[in-house]
């Protein structure tokens, strides 16, 4: 599996065989690596009991179709196992621990032997590949390092790819746009709001990403954001932006990955089953349909898991592509099946709410949720930071608010009280930013 | 015939406001007359200045929403009738004013107000001799 040589320049595709596999050939690749996970699965304490609790043996699974005989794996599975009840190995064979942050209850652990480690920088130099990256690039890893994969998981990638890789790590702006101006960075990974950051501090310090940098790709993901803001990214900075999935739980990023069509992420079926379910029935549904991401890994060794539930929603877009890649192409996530906004009986996703603040010039980026209870009535107010005090006229102040809220009444079906706030004013995170606060009474 | 008036963004909260003092004091601003207008979620603090381009290079450093605003400031008798005059001329050229403040300024009347039409405004000013001050004035 694991691929140590580069391909020439010119060719399209970093693994051309697996990367342009027939929907039939990745089918029956998918069965023989999803019996061998399985039965691999049996070294897993909690596994070994998951499947007699459930009366399964590994021999069962004869079609692709039976992995719905198979129970799912959630988060509360990797907290219950802690620290190491999950893994199919013994940890003699294991190299690296990653551990996410238990924000409830204990953290989760994830562990990588060798090969984990192999396959997963293969992932990502595939994609890296595939957007046009080559060895003569220059790529600068703004993203944290530590326990968050999307340190070592890129850095690892664009090695395997073969560019000059620069560990820049998360914060510190005015160095981040010193390395890309000095060291002729060509590409930045890095999540969409410290994109818009950097743009922020280069128009203070007077660069001006088009002329000063030699940027032109920017792969940006761990955390939601619309089309308009990566259109916006686009604009601002004058290159190509695509969207990067992946989790910890899966390896980290690599999972999927968009293509030049920027119409979906591949996900990569060589690696992973993908499903979509009905969160609530956890039944499958129809491709188009939003549901909940399920995955199962084919390729781990240390801590394969089955129909791992992602909680990210969205939805399979199709399944062949222009670039020659029939992986399923995966919708950019919709939002979680647990951030889901239920008001007054309509279901919001904060997403939704942002994709129309950014069709407004004047606003900036960073907007806030806030939902509270004002005598009996639950109410959403949005306050958005203004970009630009393009006026001193309370007329066109007003008329901007209530453009915003009947775009929104459209968009989310009830009115929201919008506030526009001074730049500046709104809490920002150094990771991932709050956007909702729910300060409404909880009924019984 | 403008004069540059500072426009600023403020959300009615607590500390706002001497925020933009203490930036506009440290710089040794000295300001001439100003006014908040508001309304429930924020208001609009107009300043006229003695260095308005200096003031507002200041506050965008700091992050504040800001503009600078061309407004007329006319120069009237301190005396009954005299601002009724002004804008009855303006109003019968077909002008609106979109906000106005006024104060004392070396023993005359300063309107301050910003005009539409603008340019129908200055033209009135101008055929009709009214007196009005530059930002010289108040440098």
């Amino acid at each position: 599996m694991t691929h140590k040589t580069i391909p020439n320049i010119s060719c399209k595709y970093f693994n051309e065989k697996e990367e342009t596999l027939s929907r039939q050939q990745i089918e029956t690749l998918q069965l023989e690596r999803l019996q061998a996970t399985v039965k691999h699965c049996m070294n897993s304490p909690f596994y070994k009991a998951r499947f007699e609790e459930a009366g399964l043996k590994p021999e069962d699974i004869t079609t692709l179709e039976d992995i719905r005989k198979i129970p799912f794996t959630t988060k509360q599975d990797l907290r219950d196992t802690y620290p190491f009840g999950m893994a199919s190995t013994s940890l003699k064979d294991c190299i690296r621990l990653h551990s996410s942050s238990g924000t409830t209850g204990n953290p989760t652990v994830i562990l990588h032997t060798q090969n984990d480690i192999d396959e997963w920088a293969n992932q990502v130099a595939r994609n890296l590949w595939m957007v046009g990256l080559r060895p003569d690039d220059v790529f600068q890893n703004s993203s944290g390092y530590g326990m968050f994969t999307g340190g070592l998981g890129f850095q690892y990638g664009a090695e395997r790819v073969g560019m000059l890789t620069i560990p820049a790590a998360a914060g510190n702006s005015l160095r981040q746009i010193k390395f890309m101006t000095d060291f002729g960075t060509t590409a930045v990974h890095a999540v969409p709001s410290y994109v818009t950051r950097l743009k922020e501090v280069m128009d203070q310090v007077g660069i001006d990403p088009r002329k000063d940098t030699k940027l032109r790709v920017l792969a940006i993901g761990a955390e939601p954001h619309s089309e308009e803001q990566r259109r916006r990214i686009e604009d601002m900075m004058g290159v190509k932006a695509y969207n990067s999935f992946g989790m910890s739980e899966m390896c980290g990023p690599g999972v999927g990955f968009e293509c030049p069509e920027q119409n979906g992420l591949h996900f990569w079926e060589d690696y992973y089953i993908v499903e979509i379910v009905d969160p609530e029935t956890l039944e499958p549904v129809a491709d188009g349909e939003i549901g909940e991401l399920v995955l199962t890994t084919l390729c781990r060794e240390a801590m394969p898991l089955l129909r791992y539930r992602t909680r990210d929603l969205t939805r399979v877009l199709g399944r062949s592509c222009p670039c020659g890649r029939n992986h399923v192409r995966i919708d950019r996530m919709k939002g979680r099946s647990d951030d889901m906004i239920v008001l007054r009986g309509v279901n919001i996703f904060p997403i939704q709410i942002e994709k129309i603040l950014m069709q407004f010039p004047e606003l900036a980026n960073n907007y806030l949720i806030t939902l509270t209870t004002d005598e009996d009535n639950d109410n959403m107010t949005v306050e958005v930071e203004l970009e630009e005090l393009f006026t001193d006229d309370f007329q066109r102040l007003l008329k901007l608010t209530s453009d915003v809220k009947r775009a929104l009444k459209d968009e989310i079906l009830l009115t929201p009280h919008v506030k526009l706030v001074p730049k500046g004013s709104l809490p920002v995170s150094e990771g991932k930013a709050v956007r909702v606060v729910d300060k409404r009474t909880v009924y019984q | 015939m403008t004069i540059k008036q500072l426009s600023i963004f403020i959300e009615n909260k607590g500390g706002t406001l001497i925020k933009v003092l203490d930036l506009l004091s440290k710089a040794n601003i000295q300001i001439i007359a100003s006014t908040i207008a508001d309304t429930k979620d924020y208001g609009i603090y107009r300043v006229l200045c003695n260095n308005p381009s200096q003031a507002y290079s200041i506050l965008k450093d700091a992050g504040i929403n800001v503009q600078l605003a061309d407004v007329i400031a006319l120069s009237i008798d301190d005396e009954p009738g005299h601002a009724a005059n002004a804008i009855k001329t303006l109003s019968d050229n077909g002008i609106s004013i979109l906000y106005m403040y006024s104060f004392l300024w070396r023993s005359k009347g300063v309107l301050v107000f910003r005009a539409d039409p603008a340019e129908k405004a200055k033209e009135t000013i101008m055929l009709n001799k009214l007196s009005f001050l530059t930002e010289a004035d108040f440098a």
